[in-house]
């Protein structure tokens, strides 16, 4: 293993220093490490709170600000954070108008937030993310799991929270992103958990791993590695076929950390054309590295059907460390 | 059911997660995350550095205070489903607990852990261990070799499951071939608990 790193105990701890160091007007932390946390509150807004094992930066803490999340509690590298982080998070930032937490579909993510829910006295509404077509859903099983379509979901909240919506609303609106997006995911490679010292999955220099998710868990099946076009066939297909929509939509081509930005532009040049083919029309890009698996190469798509109120909050004005328009 | 040296017990159980956490992880690499073992390790570090404080407390307290260890610093989905089992055992078992009581105890746990992971038998989890050596333990004629013969029985029979719960139902079939760590972790903590128990260990 070859990390820029100190030790693998102490990672978080100093990228998280870090991460505030850089954007400390932005930001600042809470104790001990426990949540990120948006500088300055504005009261009378619904607190938007989300949260998850890091490895996924920037991914919450990066998309906490104006905007988007006041705060993100990070947990260990691929491990939900846990209920003290959101109740000391939540006790932090709600400034009266409630809290809504936005957490990805894991059990681990999913009981943690529960048992936060359960010991927080104010008012908290959850959106639950389950963007990814990779996963088949069903009753009797987790379900999607929450992916890069997090992303979206924050940021369309954020902006309409920072407009003033309530928190019914709120949780209505994020449900409704939710439902109107998709991704799936692709990975040339495994990834390397810190504490772990070696790759997650062993796969050779001519395969691929389709339909990944962002915790180097492997993929429903392995293949022979193919062109960016079939690539992007495959991956279109699988969430139009889904999602089952057509007209204006958001392309959101997101690299897992260790894919050049070369090479998700080729994506993203792919996943267009095919787009077209399912009479579907992106208004709204973003290309980038934003919901990561460490260095894990690949990247994921992520296809959200816009209307009018949602390309609105899409544009609205944001100011994160890792997205930043309008202002 | 002989006296519980609840110091002794305490060290060998997290000296047997701490000492297990590479194959842990190693099992979760194949069908999750690769976190397991970490995440147990720390969190039973956390518990034996907590020692002496839990051990001058009466076991169900010193159980209570164990599951809320679990849940404040595991995290994923090993921290609520631990700190639910050790916390609903803290609060249904009495200080001197008979097979009886710990039968019925630990009944009363899997009811708290499939109402939060919303997980049944099958699923290719911990209940898979849970659930038939709680079983066996009801039957009245338990030995501390057929209770851990029966939790690793337990955790074998993951194996051939295809998980519909946890990370690992998103490799749906591919998740079939591979033992849950997290059975896996539960068998070797009720075979760590037998040896104290027993004076094996």
């Amino acid at each position: 293993m070859k990390k820029l790193m100190n030790s693998a105990g102490t990672i978080l701890t100093e990228s998280l220093d870090g991460f505030v160091a850089a954007h400390g007007d932005i930001v600042s932390l809470g104790a001990e490490h426990k949540f990120v946390r948006r500088k300055n509150l504005k009261p009378g807004k619904v607190a938007l709170l989300s949260g998850g094992g890091a490895g996924h930066e920037p991914l919450h803490a990066g998309l906490v600000g104006f905007g988007m999340l006041d705060a993100a509690c990070p947990g260990q590298v691929f491990t939900s954070p846990t209920p003290d982080q959101m109740l000391e998070a939540t006790q932090a930032v709600d400034t009266g108008a409630g809290t809504l937490f936005i957490v990805k579909n894991y059990e681990g993510d999913v009981m943690n937030f529960e048992m936060a829910l359960d010991m927080c006295g104010s008012t908290v509404e959850t959106v639950i993310t389950d963007d990814d077509v990779a996963v088949e859903n069903s009753l009797y099983t987790t379900g999607r799991r929450g992916v890069a379509g997090t992303l979206v979901v924050e940021k369309i909240v954020g902006a309409a929270a920072e407009k003033g919506a309530d928190l019914q609303k709120l949780k209505a609106l994020g449900d409704r992103v939710n439902r109107a997006t998709r991704s799936m995911g692709v990975a040339l490679t495994s990834c390397t958990v810190p504490a772990a010292g070696k790759p997650t999955f062993e796969i050779s220099g001519t395969e691929m791993e389709m339909g990944v998710g962002i915790h180097g868990e492997p993929g429903r099946r392995r293949v022979a590695l193919k062109s960016a076009n079939e690539i992007a066939e495959e991956m279109v297909a699988a969430i139009a076929g889904d999602l089952k929509a057509k007209g204006d939509c958001l392309l959101f081509v997101n690299g897992f950390g260790g894919t050049p930005a070369m090479e998700l532009y080729v994506m993203y040049n792919a996943a267009l054309a095919q787009l077209a083919k399912h009479g579907l029309k992106p208004c709204r890009s973003l290309v980038g590295s934003y919901v990561t698996s460490l260095d894990m190469a690949g990247c994921s798509i992520t296809v959200s059907k816009f209307d009018d109120e949602m390309a609105t909050m899409w544009d609205a004005p944001v100011h994160t460390a890792a997205l930043r328009w309008g202002m | 059911m002989p006296h519980v040296n609840f110091p002794k017990l305490l060290d060998h159980v997290a000296a047997t997660v701490i000492s297990h956490a590479e194959e842990l992880t190693a099992l979760d690499s194949a069908i999750g995350d690769a976190d397991h073992g970490l995440n147990m390790k720390r969190g039973f570090e956390l518990v034996l550095a907590d020692k002496d404080r839990l051990a001058a407390m009466s076991l169900p307290e010193a159980l209570k205070a164990i599951g809320m260890i679990l849940v404040m610093k595991v995290g994923g989905a090993s921290g609520p489903l631990y700190g639910t089992l050790f916390m609903t055992l803290g609060k249904e078992l009495p200080a001197e607990p008979t097979v009886a009581d710990t039968a019925r105890a630990l009944d009363a746990a899997i009811t708290a852990m499939k109402a939060r992971g919303k997980a049944e038998l099958g699923n290719k989890t911990m209940l898979d261990v849970l659930s038939p050596v709680v079983a066996h333990l009801a039957s009245g004629n338990a030995t501390f070799e057929s209770v851990r013969t029966t939790a690793f029985a337990g955790a074998d029979a993951t194996i051939p499951m295809k998980a519909t719960k946890g990370r690992a139902s998103f490799l749906g079939d591919r998740s079939i071939g591979h033992m849950d760590p997290g059975s896996r972790s539960s068998s070797l903590m009720i075979a760590a608990i037998c040896d104290v128990l027993e004076g094996k260990a």
